[in-house]
């Protein structure tokens, strides 16, 4: 099968999340950067285990700059056969569906996969728009998939439970939890990703049609009201006047 | 005109619909507009979505939308709001809501922005809302740079009021393409009010200590009407199935009130809770992280706190509140 991963790279889990230039712009200091964990622990996984069940080929794409590269070799050293950068700074989710649209309508892939969203800008879209613009059947925070004969079996999560989908190749999907677990590269990985195959491509012109603006944190919270753990009807009574949520 | 996707299960309307309605209502009003809620297979309740502030009520009633999926029925999403003109068309952010969101706005072409968080306000004509990122530990004001525009939000942005009064269901005709897709199967808890959804949760971590102690759980969230959740290591051990993992690995809540038991806090937990509006946090130990993100805290031990708060709920809702 020949299979596409798209790779986003995001501020570790737990950086500190600060803003700069007026709160027009992320302030990158002192944060750690990561492959976004919903790509690299299902989505990319995954597919690297359908590689070893079928056969085939995992290719990575990611848009953004050179700087972002250890990301792609990262992806690399855990399996991945090839790279693609689309040299750019992703700024809408729209800008970076078009670039992998433009790369996926003649390479022919079976599955198009993508995390269920970044843990930076929680959008989601990526894939939807992909699936939109290569007119694509697309299962969304998919948290299992098997194969029965040439057909695949989805889980995907649905509100309060899970709901089971079959569909055939070519098709787009965004991973959850469940679809694979992580993988940690070992030393040869990491030294044949030196020498796998990266392409950088020029993008191609795309519209954003939608921009974060300004960006803020929200207010520090005001401190915790402590109540005495043997007196639940204080806590019910500021739960109900001062709160007013019960 | 404002379009919303008013969101059905098992032929009713969801309760989240009538959020994405009456939000659609107030931007309709902004706008000097009109709201019009669009229905998808069938439905037996759909005239209510005017008390909740929709103008008019569309049904697509075909046998091909009696199942979900997302290029169907964006599709037809996409062609009822090209027909009619909406310039905002608004979606949920639930489930098949982000199944659906990118493809309808790839298929308007128009700028989209999801799980926003507040009304809209328009700047020289060009709409601003909120969105948080992060996963709750920013927000953001965001520009959309078409002259239509796709939202999808947040649940619990606005408490939806029955202000109007029913309206007929119009059914509209149009050409509904085939599924690639086949939904073989669903399996939902039935009753329970989903997580995405709960104006309160009640949720547990590795505090419980053992999966058979939940019922002090069930029962407080029981006399509060709250969904159950819990914490990461409780969902990752099989204590409790997965779908109720809230965290930044699990799902993103933002109810009215949040209660804590047993969970010291990680960032990562938080991350997922803390859009909550108010985190109550019980716990034996006065260091615990959690602390520092709540309202009210409790240091104790919750086997005996907990079922001490249920009895003090029960009070509370028996002298008639």
């Amino acid at each position: 099968m020949k299979l596409l991963v798209a790779i986003s790279q995001t501020p570790e889990t737990t950086a500190r999340i600060a803003f700069k230039d007026g709160g027009t712009a992320f302030d990158p200091t002192g944060v750690n950067f990561i492959m976004n964990p919903y790509d690299e622990w299902y989505s990319l996984v995954r597919a690297l285990e359908l590689k070893e069940e079928k056969g085939g080929t995992v290719t990575v794409i990611h848009c953004g700059p050179v700087a972002n590269e250890v990301t792609i070799r990262k992806a690399l050293a855990i399996g991945a056969d090839d790279a693609i950068r689309v040299d750019m700074e992703p700024d809408s989710a729209y800008a970076v569906a078009q670039q992998i649209a433009a790369h996926a309508t003649t390479a022919g892939y079976d599955i198009i996969f993508t995390g269920k969203e970044t843990i930076d800008y929680n959008g989601s879209l990526v894939a939807g728009m992909v699936a939109g613009l290569l007119n694509l059947p697309f299962i969304s925070h998919a948290s299992k998939m098997v194969f029965s004969g040439d057909k695949a079996i989805v889980t995907r999560d649905i509100e309060g439970g899970t709901e089971e989908i079959e569909v055939a190749v070519p098709f787009v999907i965004s991973a959850s939890k469940g679809m694979a677990e992580q993988r940690i590269p070992n030393m040869r990985g990491i030294m044949s990703a030196k020498t796998k195959p990266l392409q950088i491509l020029a993008p191609v012109a795309a519209e954003s049609l939608a921009k974060h603006v300004e960006f803020r944190v929200p207010p520090a919270k005001t401190a915790v009201k402590m109540v005495d753990p043997a007196n639940m009807d204080e806590l019910v009574r500021l739960l109900h006047e001062e709160a007013k949520v019960i | 005109m404002i379009m919303v996707f008013a969101e059905t299960q098992d032929g009713k309307i969801k309760r989240s619909a009538l959020e994405s309605v009456y939000y659609g209502s107030k931007v309709a009003a902004a706008q000097g507009t009109t709201c019009a809620a669009l229905v998808l297979g069938q439905v037996e309740d759909g005239g209510k979505l005017g008390a909740y502030g929709a103008n008019e009520v569309w049904q697509v009633n075909d046998a091909k939308l009696a199942s979900f999926d997302s290029q169907t029925y964006a599709e037809v999403i996409a062609k009822v709001a090209a027909d009619k003109q909406a310039n905002v068309i608004i979606l949920p952010d639930s489930s098949n809501g982000k199944s659906l969101t990118g493809l309808v706005a790839v298929k308007l072409k128009a700028g989209v922005l999801s799980g926003v968080n507040k009304l809209p306000e328009w700047k020289d004509g060009k709409l601003y809302v909120e969105r948080a990122l992060f996963s709750g530990k920013a927000f953001a004001s965001c520009r959309i740079d078409s002259s239509n525009a796709v939202l999808s939000i947040a649940g619990n942005t606005l408490k939806p009021v029955a202000e109007g009064s029913e309206v007929a269901v119009t059914s509209l005709t149009v050409d509904v393409p085939d599924a690639k897709t086949k939904v073989l199967s669903v399996n939902r808890s039935v009753g329970i009010v989903p997580l995405p959804e709960a104006e309160v949760v009640v949720s547990a971590g590795r505090g419980m200590k053992d999966p058979s102690n939940w019922g002090i759980v069930e029962d407080l969230a029981s006399v509060l009407g709250a969904t159950t959740a819990c914490s990461r290591p409780v969902a990752d051990s099989g204590w409790r199935p997965h779908h109720e993992h809230v965290g930044q690995t699990g799902i993103a809540i933002r109810p009215n009130l949040y209660i804590a038991i047993g969970i010291s806090g990680a960032i990562q937990h938080l991350a997922g809770v803390n859009s909550s509006k108010v985190i109550v946090v019980i716990n034996k130990d006065p260091e615990a992280p959690f602390f520092k993100a709540a309202d009210y805290g409790v240091v104790g031990d919750l086997f005996e706190v907990v079922p001490r708060l249920t009895e003090a709920i029960k009070k509370l809702k028996s002298a008639g509140h």
